[in-house]
């Protein structure tokens, strides 16, 4: 039997003895109490799911442990003695709450104290997954710097790691030069892209948000929010063939036209496209901090005398500053971690260079490119995505924190 | 005098700026709008086309040698011009039909790739002699375009003629089938624990910390957290919508929970503490009171989580949903595509004639988005309460 077949044949066992559970349960309860639910200390349902409880619990935590043993390589049962078990469990749990159904049986308090424990095991599902990004990252960063010195990786200027992947497949002969994990060249790149990108997206989307909240008449607003969210609502992929099919040759055409040469793979085409991916992000949070400011602000501006365009200027980007701020880095840290885009326009050429009609490659596209060729996983290419990785989750991660305590202060302001 | 002018000088100056400054800020909105203009008279321009197709009316004969040779069964002038798709078919069709054999019969095919691209003035490699014969048989009405059934009932193909989205639509739904079930009971449990069972302590403020980070975590990552975890410790099989699913399940909690406990804290007080004074318990309360008040909230933003999943591609091809699926999965534990991985591959392929096809397929996605997108807010409109 498949791992698949034993979850579904325990989850189909435990659905109809849950029913049966609950069924029995109230009915009990019903009995003991003479038929008279006012005899009863919970409702009669309560003593059903209080059944229900009893039955699964034990059962559920026997099997899970088991799985968990078993993954571990701690215990080798047979599945079908760890279902029997399960299931023997779950008959004597639900033997147990026939037993102990009395009228003065607390049974409302016990299943919300049952509840309260799934809900906090839900609840902490979120907290596990953190922990498994961190985990799953740093436990195979870490056989890739047993390979490779870490400090190499972070300052190295030449990233070709072609000739590892020879040396893995057996063909890397004695003249062959060494593979080289510098990472320098791929941030670079990234850099470039997020700042080209910002660059488009910050004044297009703090100035579109400016007129929304201050300019625009109702009716105008009621119809370009939406507007933006469709933006917003495009999916990556699409905006990458966007990028290489239509964007990529136009910028060539204009640089070609200047007097200049362009890549089909520059770095402009993914930072413009990805700059308008951010534009909905940025201007509807700096909507928002700017709506939040309170109106005596701007009538005290405008009973001095001011224009709108003065207020604005002097008094409510000063006052909203700090949520434009944690817009632009939310969107920055965005930006470093998209993906697509720059896996289907930019290069794949590591490149160092401070032209953006140059090819250069990215953080996202190199953790793509090594995770989805055919080298055995445990090839330095293929661990070098998750040293990758680790970086881009430590920098995002304190590019949102700082982000999140700046808006947090903000909205205690104005409070 | 000289100060009055001088006065009038300068606000005339400032009513300038005041009008340079509205003029920016719309010149920027106007940007963005006719970006999204621009942007889908592009798609559409270049994905149409790939709703119509060449069909070709040839004379298929099922002799012995066609069955043995599928390539015989058509006349040599019209060979080249008919898919290698339909030519494969031939000892199919006999097989499900025996009457056929030996006998001659006149049908519509799917034509070459070659035929849609020229009739379609795009570029081609047919040859001048075969442009020639394609010129002959269109003006007499035997090569037409007609609606593109094989786009919709059809798996991937090499031949971009017999290349459809079905596996690829499957598999979409069985990876948001798996997402859902996974991520909409974790993420409503976890939003009702914090917002009406929790007590302000440091395990809760731990919690929430981590959830707003997880929702700005780069997606690509959760495919690390896929391969490493799922694939690699756990052994779910490398490309099925389970591996999939389970993926976009964590990328998709934290929208879920935060959507989800904004709609909660919507529902005023007044009805807890109303619930509270005749006798409900918290549970009683949360599932007879706050959770039916908040379910149009709590379902808005599950459908902009769900609309986000499906166009979701960077952390799928880190668990090997990329690859060639020529027939629908039979199960969430088989090989599987989705939508957008098959609008990546169709967009890496070489031969132009794809270019379309990936157009298309963006349509046929942003069209089921926007839709999704349009439910949540009609939900939202309908049935918001202000209290």
């Amino acid at each position: 039997m498949s791992t698949g077949q034993i979850i579904l044949s325990f989850l189909a066992g435990l659905l109809p003895l849950a029913l049966l559970a609950y069924g029995l349960g109230r009915r009990r309860a019903l009995t003991v109490a003479g038929g008279q639910d006012r005899a009863l200390h919970s409702r009669p349902g309560f003593y059903g799911w209080y059944a229900v409880v009893l039955m699964a619990a034990p059962a559920v935590a026997l099997a899970l442990l088991a799985a968990l043993l078993e993954l571990l390589g701690l215990i080798d049962a047979p599945e079908t003695l760890i279902l029997a078990a399960a299931l023997a469990l779950a008959a004597g749990g639900l033997w147990t709450a026939e037993r102990t159904i009395q009228p003065g049986l607390r049974a409302r308090n016990i299943v919300e104290g049952a509840v309260r424990w799934l809900l906090i095991t839900a609840a902490s599902v979120s907290i596990l997954t953190t922990l498994g990004i961190l985990l799953s990252i740093l436990l195979e960063a870490m056989r890739f710097f047993q390979m490779v010195n870490i400090w190499e990786f972070l300052t190295g200027t030449t990233w070709s790691p072609d000739t590892a992947f020879l040396g893995g497949a057996g063909r890397g002969g004695e003249g062959q030069a060494e593979a080289e994990f510098g990472s320098v060249p791929l941030f670079a790149g990234t850099f470039m892209i997020t700042a080209i990108a910002m660059a488009v997206a910050v004044p297009i989307g703090l100035l579109s948000a400016i007129f929304l909240s201050e300019y625009a008449p109702l009716r105008v607003r009621g119809a370009v929010k939406p507007a933006l969210e469709v933006l917003a609502g495009i999916p990556t992929v699409v905006y990458g063939f966007f990028a290489a099919i239509t964007v990529a040759p136009l910028v060539v055409d204009v640089a070609t036209a200047l007097g200049l040469e362009a890549s089909y793979q520059n770095a402009l085409t993914p930072g413009i496209v990805m700059g308008i991916m951010i534009i909905p992000f940025i201007s509807s949070l700096s909507d928002d901090v700017i709506s939040a400011i309170p109106m005596r602000m701007r009538e005290g501006s405008f009973a001095l005398g001011a224009t709108p365009s003065e207020t604005i200027k002097h008094i409510l980007l000063p006052a909203a500053l700090p949520g434009i701020v944690s817009a632009f880095i939310l969107g920055v840290s965005r930006a470093l971690g998209e993906t697509m885009i720059v896996v289907m326009a930019a290069g794949l050429r590591p490149n160092l260079t401070a032209n953006p009609l140059e090819s250069m490659t990215t953080v996202t596209v190199r953790i793509v490119d090594a995770l989805t060729g055919d080298q055995e996983f445990s090839s330095p290419e293929t661990l070098s995505a998750f040293a990758l990785g680790l970086v881009l989750f430590l920098i995002t991660l304190v590019l949102n924190t700082v982000a999140l305590i700046i808006v947090r202060r903000f909205q205690q302001q104005y409070e | 005098m000289a100060a009055n002018l001088q006065a009038e000088k300068r606000i005339r100056q400032r009513y300038r700026r005041e009008q340079r400054f509205k003029a920016l800020c719309i010149g920027a909105i106007t940007l963005a709008i006719l970006f999204i203009f621009v942007f889908f008279a592009d798609i559409i321009q270049r994905g149409y086309t790939a709703f119509y197709q060449a069909q070709i009316q040839v004379e298929v004969t099922y002799d012995e040698r066609s069955l043995e040779i599928p390539a015989a069964a058509v006349s040599e002038e019209v060979r080249p011009l008919v898919s290698r798709g339909f030519l494969r078919q031939v000892p199919g069709h006999v097989q499900s039909d025996p009457d056929l054999k030996g006998r001659t019969v006149t049908r519509w095919v799917t034509a070459d790739t070659g035929v849609n691209q020229y009739l379609k003035d795009a570029h081609t490699g047919l040859s001048p002699q075969e442009k020639a014969t394609v010129d002959k048989l269109h003006e007499a009405g035997r090569i037409e375009f007609a609606f593109n059934t094989n786009f919709f009932t059809r798996g991937d193909s090499k031949m971009p003629e017999m290349a459809g989205i079905k596996s690829a639509v499957v598999g979409t739904i069985l990876t948001l089938a798996v997402t859902m079930a996974v991520a909409f009971p974790l993420g409503l449990m976890s939003a009702v624990y914090l917002e009406e069972f929790a007590t302000d302590n440091r395990f809760t403020r731990f919690i929430e910390v981590n959830i707003n980070n997880l929702a700005a975590v780069p997606s690509i990552l959760y495919g690390l957290l896929g391969l490493a975890i799922f694939i690699n410790f756990l052994g779910v099989p490398r490309s099925s919508a389970l591996a999939g699913g389970l993926t976009l399940a964590l990328m998709t909690l934290p929208i879920i929970i935060i959507s989800t406990r904004a709609a909660l804290r919507a529902v005023p007080d007044s009805i807890r503490e109303g619930a509270f004074g005749v006798g409900a318990s918290r549970l009683q309360m949360v599932t007879h009171h706050v959770l039916p008040l908040s379910l149009p909230g709590i379902l808005t933003g599950s459908i902009i989580g769900m609309a986000q999943a499906m166009g979701e591609t960077a952390p799928l091809l880190l668990v090997g949903m990329m690859a060639f699926i020529p027939s629908a999965p039979d199960g969430v534990t088989e090989p599987a595509t989705v939508l957008p991985a098959q609008i990546f591959t169709w967009a890496s392929m070489p031969q132009r004639a794809f270019d379309e096809l990936t157009a298309a397929g963006i349509l046929v996605l942003l069209a089921v988005l926007l839709t999704l997108n349009a439910t949540a807010v009609l939900l939202r409109k309908r049935f918001e309460r202000r209290w």
